[in-house]
């Protein structure tokens, strides 16, 4: 399954702590 | 497994240029690919340093997911999640790390420190030569 990455990172943040959620962030070179 | 319990975020170093180094220097992250595993707080728990195979990459996963839930206080979802990880991907990498922080996770919600003795004499059977062996032999008991 696809995962749906999104690149607004503050507000990913922001949204995990109204959600109770973690986060995972993904630092990336590969290529696009 | 990672959209149902996670928010994923990725930074390319090249197109997403200022924000990639922004966090990277807010995470220390210092290459790529690294993975962070953020409680909801933003409080790093747990990090994936470099490729990895989709086996070995699904029990990193799981191992992040305990730490969470371990660093969280939940310890018993901790444990749960820890020996997932043992179950389903016991000849990765991960699984004798996973089978230490299992036992730390029992007794921390049991209190029952027999969790401790159970998980040395488990390393006596599989992961001998890890570090995490190393780590749980001082909870042998004569």
């Amino acid at each position: 399954m696809e995962i749906a990455w999104r690149n607004d990172v503050d507000k990913v943040l922001e949204d995990a702590k109204a959600q109770g959620k973690p986060a995972l962030l993904d630092f990336s070179a590969a290529p696009m | 497994m990672v959209t149902e319990n996670f928010l994923p975020a990725r930074l390319h170093v090249k197109n997403q240029k200022a924000d990639f180094n922004r966090f990277s220097d807010r995470y220390g992250a210092q290459w790529t690919p690294t993975t962070l595993f953020l409680d909801p707080g933003g409080v790093e728990r747990h990090r994936i340093e470099g490729f990895l195979p989709a086996d070995d990459f699904l029990a990193q996963l799981g191992l992040g997911l305990g730490q969470l839930a371990f660093h969280g206080g939940r310890h018993a979802d901790a444990e749960r999640h820890f020996r997932v990880v043992l179950e389903r991907h016991p000849a990765s990498e991960s699984a004798a790390e996973a089978q230490y922080w299992a036992g730390v996770s029992r007794y921390k919600a049991t209190g029952d420190a027999t969790a401790l003795a159970e998980t040395a004499r488990a390393f006596e059977e599989r992961y001998q030569t890890s570090s995490w062996a190393k780590k749980a032999s001082v909870w042998k008991r004569p």
